[in-house]
């Protein structure tokens, strides 16, 4: 088990060590430090994430979404409310997108995840992203890999069947257009509300009809 | 969140039993709405029992026609069964209308039923509440109450059930089997499933400690139009401020069931049996009895209209 957490000679581990200092030095001489809260007791769990499997060993309160990010340094899911309100930090889970912030990573050993990162590469971007590019479908970018994650999956659902409550009739093939993909991707926040490019890159993907 | 030791449980009756024997101790499935409420510490478990492995994930025919939703059947895919989408319309469209395709996909069918309120007095730990903390009573009472019950409700809580699948379960009948910590089994029927607050708001269903919810079933389809409306502050991902699951039969008495009016998905049989006059008396039959704020007071009448809706749509089908 390889011990993966930490940042080493990074922006922030800088910025964490300084704090730290800056508050030794503050500190009262007669201060007590803080009884440190005793640490629960980790739990192992190994998952492949991107075709690579992994294993850790974790405190259980840690969640997938920090898994990722903190203990695997995979930080393109990115955590925005933390509470499933905005959807940056949607990944797949067994092919099926999910709210990374409230799942706790020691639920899914075994499971096969897929992040932004597995998605594509520069010079080898998945369609979804190129359409993004194409459609300048962001602003700020921080929603985008949720964005692209929720999109892709979503437009696999609609290929599975799945309807939406959008859907006028829920027992025909899925059909996708702009008001199915607005109801489907409603669980994505995009705080610069580049929604109309959002969805028109999603549509371009999709080859969907009446999207205006 | 508060820290907690954590358990994969082998069968039902061993979580039950784990969860029984810990106090403290909880259940955790999809974990969408536990979570939220462990990271803002309303819900501080000690001990967490996952139940995601028990091949509890499986919609089976019953003998009488019916289907029998295992406790773990994500709300996605009971959406999407081909069975659920022809036979039981009023329950897909339920669930396409709640939260969002993510929480979807990780959400359960017992978790839905069990979630909590989303009372904004039950969210914030500085405001008295008597679901999250018995006995210090209620600031909705007299606070923001737009979105909050208008019927069944008491003096120590005005708190609504959020769920929209649980309504449609009640207009369907649904049948809810446990098995509890010492592996007796026993089904409760959903119009007895979820509580009235009555002086006791913290207890919101008819489970027992570590009692664990195993299935949810289905009786045979009822035939004719099925329809949910749900009529919310944005078009999509967002809780009823009321919502109408309605089963229109070719023949018979049709079934109304509410959501977003009472601590409960809330069904009135005399009300089913006045729907020949129309949405005004099916609305007058369904809230007698309604004590609304001054804030929620513009349900009454929204009941009214959004059966008129239903109706309209249902002569249309």
């Amino acid at each position: 088990m390889t011990d993966t957490n930490g940042f080493s000679l990074t922006r922030r581990g800088a910025l964490v060590s300084g704090v730290a200092a800056a508050s030794t030095t503050a500190l009262p001489l007669d201060a007590q430090p803080l009884p440190a809260e005793a640490p629960a007791a980790t739990v192992p769990v190994s998952f492949t994430v991107n075709g690579k499997k992994r294993a850790l060993d974790l405190d259980p309160r840690v969640t997938l979404l920090d898994a990722l990010r903190e203990h695997l340094h995979l930080t393109g899911s990115k955590k925005g409310c933390d509470h499933g309100q905005c959807g940056a930090c949607t990944v797949m889970v067994e092919g099926k997108r999910i709210n990374s912030c409230l799942t706790l990573a020691v639920m899914h050993d075994g499971d096969e995840i897929t992040t932004i990162e597995g998605l594509g590469k520069p010079g080898d971007l998945h369609p979804m992203q190129a359409a993004f590019v194409k459609h300048d479908g962001y602003q700020c970018g921080y929603c985008t890999p949720g964005q692209i994650m929720a999109a892709v999956a979503m437009l696999q659902e609609v290929k599975e069947g799945v309807p939406s409550y959008v859907s006028t009739d829920l027992t025909a093939a899925g059909r996708i257009d702009a008001q199915e993909v607005r109801e489907r991707m409603s669980g994505n926040i995009c705080r610069c509300a580049a929604y109309s490019n959002i969805v028109a890159a999603i549509a371009d993907v999709a080859g969907a009809e009446d999207v205006a | 969140m508060k820290p907690f030791t954590y358990e994969r449980a082998t069968s039902p009756a061993a979580a039950a039993a784990a969860v029984a024997a810990k106090p403290g101790a909880k259940f955790v499935a999809g974990g969408t709405n536990l979570l939220d409420l462990m990271k803002l510490q309303i819900e501080a478990p000690t001990h967490l029992v996952d139940v995601n492995r028990l091949g509890l994930d499986t919609i089976e025919a019953t003998p009488d026609g019916g289907l029998r939703v295992g406790a773990l059947v994500r709300n996605t895919a009971l959406a999407a069964d081909s069975r659920v989408r022809r036979d039981y319309g009023v329950l897909s469209r339920a669930l396409l209308s709640g939260a969002s395709g993510q929480l979807r996909n990780k959400a359960t069918t017992a978790g839905n039923l069990l979630q909590r309120t989303r009372c904004p007095y039950f969210y914030d730990t500085n405001q008295a509440c008597n679901k999250r903390k018995p006995g210090s009573g209620c600031a909705a009472l007299g606070g923001y109450s737009r979105a909050l019950a208008v019927i069944g409700t008491s003096k120590d809580c005005i708190a609504t059930h959020p769920s929209d699948m649980a309504v449609a379960m009640r207009a369907l009948d649904a049948t809810v089997e446990t098995v509890d910590g010492s592996g007796r089994a026993r089904t409760i029927p959903i119009a007895d499933f979820h509580r009235l607050p009555g002086s006791t708001p913290w207890i919101g269903t008819a489970l027992t400690p570590g009692e664990m919810i195993t299935a949810v079933t289905l009786p045979a389809p009822v035939r004719g139009t099925h329809i949910y409306r749900k009529v919310r502050d944005r078009a999509s991902y967002a809780f009823a401020t009321v919502s109408v699951a309605a089963i229109l039969p070719e023949s018979g008495t049709p079934r109304f069931a509410f959501g977003g009016l009472a601590h409960k998905p809330w069904r009135v049989g005399a009300a089913e049996t006045k729907a020949d006059g129309g949405a005004k008396a099916i609305a007058a039959a369904a809230l007698a009895g309604a004590t609304p704020t001054s804030q929620n007071a513009y349900k009454i009448p929204l009941v009214e209209r959004t059966l008129a809706a239903v109706l309209a749509e249902g002569r249309a089908a």
